[in-house]
């Protein structure tokens, strides 16, 4: 039977949102191919109370491991284990970076085909076809696979959890061995947040600072443009790891979702995991000095320029025509 | 210790990359060069030695086209000390399973203590490597790392994930991808480029280090390129050119789009 698994992704017992919405795509899937839709979790305590919300976003199944959470190749075990003892084709996640890497860890062990930054999933002559945009989203590929079966890495935010598909979730415990190189890498803290808690998701402009700033003290730019607009700052991951900016005000990937009326981008290139976190921001402006960044495929403004010169001035033009 | 670094030649970044129509393939007909993101690999290998671990060597590994020599050059010249080329026309359109099977091979035939790679590819954009090559050599892995501390055969090391910031203790030997948040990568004296070219190199065809043939290239992938199609229509945006030479025109004109658009 052509089913679908999904990893489900969690941590202190919440589900993340787009492992859910993996799930009900492939309910929906699962559907059109003719056979089932189940999730996967590995961790120490998931209740059975607490599953029950996999079944009700479209698992008619739910494999239950206890094992360690949040390194990648325990769950590579679980899940290979799983598949081969039901017969499953196709594995699918929500996306990110655990995503990418349990994935990848599958298909070494399965010899499957891997599929990552999906956007869209179809059902095409009894197969999965997946939809992938390449080369800096400059062309859509569609991309099958010619083995048994496939794993699939999901966009991050491409497919929306649904809450009402209300399938029968029944929960079965699986006993994994783990091999001992699974065991090797472990984890020693999990989601630190690194620096101040400031709120980016609530502001209808915000400013964001990448690595073009230059240096840390740089962000005072940012600042008083954000403080001349009545916004908030906001920045990259390349500018959080190195430490420039909390960790709470990183849009992106492996930051947050933000879709404000102004994004004012300072210095950034436009990196696809960037993108994904603010491609529904209402109005787009990026200053940037080089004319090929990325970034400019998706602004509204974009302006080729040194970001020193000009954001000094603009946050003065701005005081001035707000005082007027 | 022996630490493999996995490099790739890739489209310079100058180049506008595109698909050739009719092969499916990335277009890599234009100029050339060592993905960046590998050179963050490259210098956390050489800091790992600099740290006053006993490394005994740093081997350069890639995949590719003749051309991928000079992708191993500039390796050598950033620090790597001997290099390993696998070229063979059987691996030619080789997909994410097929590429990393194939690296494995390669790498097994090397018995390193430490694999290191760089987040990303730049062409292909994949993040999927070196936990692929992980788990054909049966080695713990770690992508996206932004600290490396090395005691003993222990590694301690962090990165950013869904949630925050993680800390994780992987034992040797393992496969660890690392961030470009890492370090900066120096630039090579002169002495280091002349001196590169001069470095042992091995050339391998996949007979030499067991790879089946039948795994490989465009028959042994496992996804195959049905379509190629144009992302959505959109309006494209405005854009103001050389800005420097007018920054008070520009931001005039900045403001004006604020205004516009009911944002101040
Ligand atoms: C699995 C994974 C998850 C990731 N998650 C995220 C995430 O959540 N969020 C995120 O942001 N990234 C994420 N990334 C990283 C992402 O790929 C990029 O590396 C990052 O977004 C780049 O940040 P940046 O634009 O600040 O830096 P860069 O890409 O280095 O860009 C800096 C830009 O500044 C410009 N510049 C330089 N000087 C000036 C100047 N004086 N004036 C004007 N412009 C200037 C340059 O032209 C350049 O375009 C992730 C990557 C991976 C692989
Ligand atoms: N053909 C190749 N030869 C050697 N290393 C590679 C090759 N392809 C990918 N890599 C390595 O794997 C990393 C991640 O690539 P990717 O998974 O394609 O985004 C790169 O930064 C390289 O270090």
């Amino acid at each position: 039977m052509a089913g679908i698994i999904v990893y489900v992704l969690s941590k202190d017992g919440q589900f993340n949102k787009n492992s859910l919405g993996a799930l009900s795509q492939a309910s929906k899937l699962a559907g059109e191919l003719g056979g089932e839709a189940s999730a996967i979790v590995v961790g120490e305590s998931f209740s059975d109370d607490a599953l029950s919300t996999l079944g009700a976003h479209g698992a008619a199944k739910v494999y239950r491991v206890n094992g360690p959470e949040g390194t990648s190749q325990p769950a590579v075990d679980a899940l290979a284990k799983v598949i081969t003892d039901n017969g499953i084709s196709y594995a699918l996640f929500g996306g990110g970076l655990l995503g990418l890497e349990i994935g990848a860890g599958l298909t070494a062990r399965l010899g499957w085909g891997i599929t990552a930054e999906a956007t869209g999933i179809k059902v095409d002559g009894g197969k999965l076809v997946v939809e992938r945009p390449v080369l800096q989203d400059s062309a859509i590929v569609d991309v099958g696979y010619t083995g048994d079966g496939g794993v699939i890495v999901g966009r991050l935010n491409s497919f929306e959890p649904d809450a009402s598909i209300g399938a029968a979730g029944a929960i079965e415990d699986v006993t994994v061995d783990f091999n001992d190189y699974s065991l090797r890498a472990e984890l020693v803290t999990r989601g630190e947040q690194r620096g101040a808690d400031v709120n980016i998701e609530d502001a209808d402009i915000l400013v964001a600072g990448g690595r073009g700033l230059g240096e840390a003290a740089n962000f005072s730019l940012a600042d008083d443009l954000a403080g001349s607009l009545g916004g908030a700052v906001a920045a990259t991951r390349a500018v959080v790891d190195a430490g420039w900016f909390p960790y709470a005000g990183q849009i992106g990937q492996t930051g947050k979702t933000v879709a404000p009326k102004l994004y004012l981008a300072l210095g950034i290139s436009g990196a696809i995991q960037h993108k994904v976190g603010m491609q529904a921001s209402e109005n787009v402006v990026a200053i940037n000095k080089d004319p090929n960044a990325p970034i400019f495929e998706f602004s509204d403004l974009g302006v080729v320029g040194d970001l020193h010169k000009i954001a000094p001035k603009l946050a003065e033009a701005i005081k001035a025509k707000k005082g007027a | 210790m022996k630490i493999a670094v996995l490099v790739k030649e890739v489209p310079d970044a100058a180049v506008e990359k595109r698909l050739d129509p009719n092969t499916k393939r990335i277009d890599r007909s234009g100029e050339k060069n060592l993905n960046p993101f590998d050179t963050h690999a490259i210098e956390a290998a050489v800091q790992i030695r600099e740290g006053g671990a006993q490394v005994d060597e740093i081997v350069a590994v890639t995949m590719g086209p003749e051309s991928a020599s000079n992708a191993l050059n500039k390796a050598a010249s950033l620090g790597a000390d001997r290099s390993v080329q696998l070229t063979d026309d059987a691996l030619a359109g080789s997909d994410v399973w097929a590429t990393g099977y194939a690296l494995a091979k390669t790498l097994e035939a090397e018995a390193p203590d430490l694999v290191l790679l760089g987040q990303q590819s730049d062409d292909g954009e994949n993040y999927t490597i070196g936990a692929v090559v992980a788990d054909h050599l049966k080695m713990p892995s770690l992508t996206q790392v932004i600290d490396l501390k090395l005691d003993g055969d222990t590694l301690t090391l962090e990165r950013q994930a869904e949630y925050g910031y993680d800390t994780v203790k992987v034992t040797l030997p393992a496969v660890i991808s690392v961030g470009d948040a890492i370090n900066e990568p120096r630039y090579p004296s002169l002495k280091a480029i002349m001196g590169a070219k001069k470095k042992p190199r091995d050339t391998k065809a996949i007979g030499d280090v067991g790879i089946d043939a039948g795994e490989v290239g465009e028959a042994g992938s496992k996804t195959t390129v049905l379509a190629i199609n144009p992302p959505p229509a959109k309006e494209s945006g405005e854009l103001i050119e050389n800005a420097d030479d007018d920054v008070d025109g520009t931001v005039e004109r900045i403001v004006a789009f604020l205004d516009e658009r009911k944002l101040i």
